[in-house]
C-alpha cells in the first residue's frame, strides 16, 4: 500500500508549512488580547523559523541549520522566562492580562 | 502487501509483546509490593485469592474496573479525562527504546538480526529524558483540572519535585554517555560486555558507583516513590494529585507509576548493570539475566518504601538542589577527566 | 504517494492545526497544551528531516521545560478566559475587506515565490543525504560556534537574574516593611 520510494517531501513543502505557521503566529500576536497568548504566538513564530532553518540545512547538506536552531531554542527560553516574569509583575499592579490596559507609555 | 516482510511482522510482534509484558509487570508489581511489604512488616499479605494470593491483582483490577467513574462538577472535563491518559502514555512510551535482549534472528526465522526493542533510536538516552519530561504534564493537569485544594497542592509539589530531580537524572545519564561514547542504549549495553581479569564484569556500576547512586535516587524521586513520596503521602495531603480520581482513571495513574518504576529499573540495568550480559548463560538467553537484574532493582524499590521514613518536602527539595545536583556535576567532571586521561 | 510524503502531511497537519487552535482558543490552559501538541508535530518533522537530535532537544527544552513554565504562570495568575475583542476598528466592514484582500494578495505572492525555487530541490546535496551524528554537531558547535555558545550561557544567566528580580519584587518589599 505505501511504498518506501515514491514521492518525497520537497523543500517547498517545508517552506510553505513554515510560512503558514509564521503567519498564524503573526496573526496571533496582532489580534489576541491576552498577554500570555501573545507570548505563545511569538513561540509559534520562532518554531516556524526553526523549521525552515532545519529544512534548509538538510537540503543544503550542512549542519549549520541544526546548530542555529539550538541557539534559537535557547534564546526563546530566555525570552519566554523574562516575558513571563514581566507578565507576573504587570499582573500584580493591574489585575488583567489585556494589553490594552497598559497605556501609560502612550504619547 | 510486500511491505509486511517477516522483519516487520517480528517488530510488530515485539511491540505487542512489550506492551503486554508491561501490563503484566504492573500487575505483578501490585502483588509483589503487597507481599514484600507484608513480610517486612512480619505479616502474611494476600493469601486468600488463589494459591499464595497470586490472583490478588486480578481481583484488584476487577474491583477497580467496576467502580463508578466520578468527576467533580467543577472539574474541567477535557483535562480531567486527559491527565491520566498523558501519565500512562508517557510511562509506556519511555519504555519503547529499552532493549531487553541481544540482537537475534529468532533461530533463523528471520534473514537479518533485529534488536529486541521496540525502536532502536540513536538518541535513545535523550528520548527517555524527553518522555519523562512529558510525564510531568499528566500530574500538573490532574491537579489543576480537579479544582480542589489538595489536588492542586499535591500536583504543584509533585511536579516541582520531578523537575528538580530531572537535572541530576540527566547529568548521571550524560556521565554514562561519556563512558560509552554513544547515545543508543543497545550500544551502551554492548560496551559493557566482557570482564576484567575474567572475574569482574565490565559493568559501568564499577566505573561509576556515585553515578549509579545519583541515577537511582533521582529515579526514585522522579517516580514519586518513597522516601520521596511526600506529594502523595496519605497522612499529609489526602492523596495528592489523584484525590478526585476513581476507578479506571485512578488505575491509570497507578499503572503509570508502576511502569515508570519498571522503566527506571530497566534503564538502570541497561546503563549500569550490563543489561543482558551475564555469566553462565548463552547470549540468546540474555533476557533472563535482564529480568533478574530488573527484578532485583524493583525489589530494592519496594524494600526502600517500607523501610525508610519519608522526606519532608523542603528537605526533599534541598536534597535535590543542594546535594544531588552538585554531586552529579562533580561526577560528570570526574568522569570526563577519567575518559580523557585514562582513555576508558 | 511515498511514505515520506504521507508522514510529512500527517505531522504538518498536526503542527499547523494545533498552532491555529492556539491562536483561536480563548482558554489559556488549552492554548498552552495545544502548543505542546504543535511542538510534538514539529519534532516529528525534524526527524523526517534527518535531525533526530534537534527533535529530542525540542521536546526536552521547548515542550518539556518552557511550556511547563508557561503552564505554571497561567495557573498562578489564574488567567481568565479572554474577553471578546473590543468592537470598533476591528469590526468595521471596510477594514475587514482590506485585510482580506491583502491576505489573499500576500498568500498568492508567497505561493508564486516559493514555486519558483524549484532549483534548490535538485542540488547534489539533496541526492546524497547526510545525517549528522551528534559528535559532528558537537564538534561544529564547540569549534565554529564557540563564541555564540559562551554568549548564550551569559544570556541565560542574565535572563535568570532578570526573571527573579522582576517577579520577586514584592517579597523584598514585604521584608523591608516588616
Amino acid at each position: 500500500m505505501f511504498s518506501k520510494e515514491g514521492a518525497v517531501a520537497e523543500l517547498n513543502h517545508y517552506l510553505i508549512l513554515s510560512a503558514v505557521l509564521f503567519s498564524i503566529g503573526t496573526a496571533g500576536v496582532l489580534l489576541r488580547r491576552n498577554l500570555i497568548t501573545v507570548l505563545l504566538s511569538v513561540e509559534v513564530m520562532l518554531n516556524a523559523v526553526n523549521l525552515s532553518f532545519i529544512a534548509f540545512g538538510r537540503f543544503l547538506g550542512s549542519s549549520d541549520g541544526q546548530i542555529i536552531v539550538f541557539f534559537v531554542i535557547t534564546v526563546a527560553a530566555a525570552e519566554a522566562t523574562v516575558g513571563l516574569a514581566l507578565i507576573i509583575a504587570l499582573f500584580r499592579h493591574v489585575e488583567t492580562l489585556n494589553p490594552d490596559a497598559f497605556r501609560q507609555l502612550r504619547g | 502487501m510486500d511491505a509486511f516482510t517477516p522483519v516487520v511482522i517480528a517488530q510488530l510482534a515485539i511491540l505487542g509483546f512489550v506492551f503486554v509484558m508491561l501490563l503484566s509487570a504492573a500487575a505483578g508489581m501490585v502483588y509483589a509490593e503487597r507481599k514484600v511489604a507484608a513480610r517486612i512488616q512480619q505479616r502474611m499479605g494476600p493469601t486468600l485469592v488463589g494459591p499464595y494470593g497470586l490472583l490478588q491483582p486480578l481481583a484488584d483490577i476487577i474491583k477497580l474496573a467496576m467502580k463508578e467513574d466520578l468527576r467533580p462538577k467543577a472539574a474541567d472535563p477535557i483535562l480531567f479525562a486527559l491527565a491520566p491518559i498523558i501519565s500512562a502514555a508517557a510511562a509506556f512510551t519511555a519504555f519503547a527504546v529499552v532493549p531487553f535482549g541481544a540482537e537475534t534472528d529468532f533461530f533463523g526465522l528471520l534473514d537479518q538480526r533485529i534488536p529486541l526493542q521496540v525502536a532502536d533510536v540513536n538518541v535513545a538516552i535523550l528520548w527517555v529524558f524527553a518522555v519523562t519530561s512529558m510525564g510531568v504534564y499528566g500530574i500538573v493537569l490532574a491537579g489543576w483540572s480537579s479544582n480542589s485544594k489538595y489536588s492542586l497542592l499535591g500536583a504543584l509539589r509533585s511536579s516541582a519535585q520531578m523537575i528538580s530531580y530531572e537535572l541530576s537524572y540527566g547529568m548521571a545519564l550524560a556521565a554514562v554517555l561519556l563512558l560509552a561514547g554513544s547515545m543508543s542504549i543497545r550500544e551502551i549495553v554492548d560496551s559493557q560486555a566482557g570482564s576484567w581479569f575474567s572475574v569482574i564484569p565490565r559493568w559501568f556500576i564499577f566505573l561509576q558507583p556515585i553515578g549509579f547512586f545519583i541515577f537511582m535516587t533521582a529515579g526514585v524521586a522522579e517516580t514519586n516513590r518513597a522516601p520521596f513520596d511526600f506529594p502523595e503521602a496519605e497522612q499529609e495531603l489526602v492523596a495528592g494529585y489523584h484525590t478526585e480520581y476513581s476507578s479506571m482513571s485512578f488505575a491509570m495513574f497507578f499503572l503509570a507509576e508502576y511502569i515508570n518504576m519498571v522503566t527506571v529499573s530497566a534503564i538502570a540495568t541497561n546503563l549500569y548493570l550490563g543489561g543482558w550480559h551475564g555469566p553462565l548463560l548463552p547470549v540468546w538467553l540474555g533476557w533472563l539475566w535482564f529480568l533478574a537484574k530488573v527484578g532485583f532493582l524493583l525489589f530494592f524499590y519496594i524494600w526502600m518504601r517500607w523501610t525508610l521514613p519519608r522526606y519532608r518536602y523542603d528537605q526533599l527539595m534541598a536534597f535535590g538542589w543542594k546535594f544531588l545536583l552538585p554531586l552529579s556535576v562533580i561526577n560528570l567532571l570526574v568522569t570526563a577527566a577519567g575518559v580523557l586521561y585514562f582513555g576508558l | 504517494m511515498g511514505f515520506d510524503l504521507i508522514l510529512f502531511y500527517v505531522f504538518a497537519a498536526i503542527a499547523a492545526v494545533m498552532a491555529l487552535l492556539v491562536v483561536v482558543q480563548s482558554n489559556p490552559v488549552y492554548s498552552v497544551l495545544l502548543l505542546i501538541g504543535s511542538f510534538i508535530g514539529l519534532a516529528g518533522l525534524y526527524v523526517l528531516l534527518d535531525a533526530p537530535f534537534v527533535a529530542v532537544i525540542q521536546i526536552i527544552v521547548y515542550a518539556g521545560a518552557i511550556m511547563v513554565l508557561f503552564l505554571f504562570v497561567v495557573m498562578l495568575l489564574n488567567a481568565p478566559r479572554e474577553e471578546p475583542a473590543p468592537s470598533g476598528l476591528l469590526e468595521s466592514g471596510a477594514t475587514r475587506a482590506i485585510g482580506a484582500v491583502l491576505a489573499v494578495v500576500f498568500a498568492l505572492e508567497l505561493a508564486w515565490a516559493l514555486s519558483r525555487s524549484r532549483t534548490l530541490a535538485t542540488t547534489d546535496a539533496y541526492d546524497m543525504p547526510r545525517s549528522f551524528s551528534v559528535p559532528d554537531i558537537g564538534q561544529r558547535l564547540f569549534q565554529d560556534y564557540a563564541f555564540a555558545f559562551e554568549a548564550t550561557s551569559i544570556l541565560i544567566l542574565v535572563a535568570m537574574i532578570g526573571a527573579l528580580s522582576l517577579a520577586a519584587r514584592h517579597v523584598l518589599e514585604g521584608r523591608r516593611r516588616g
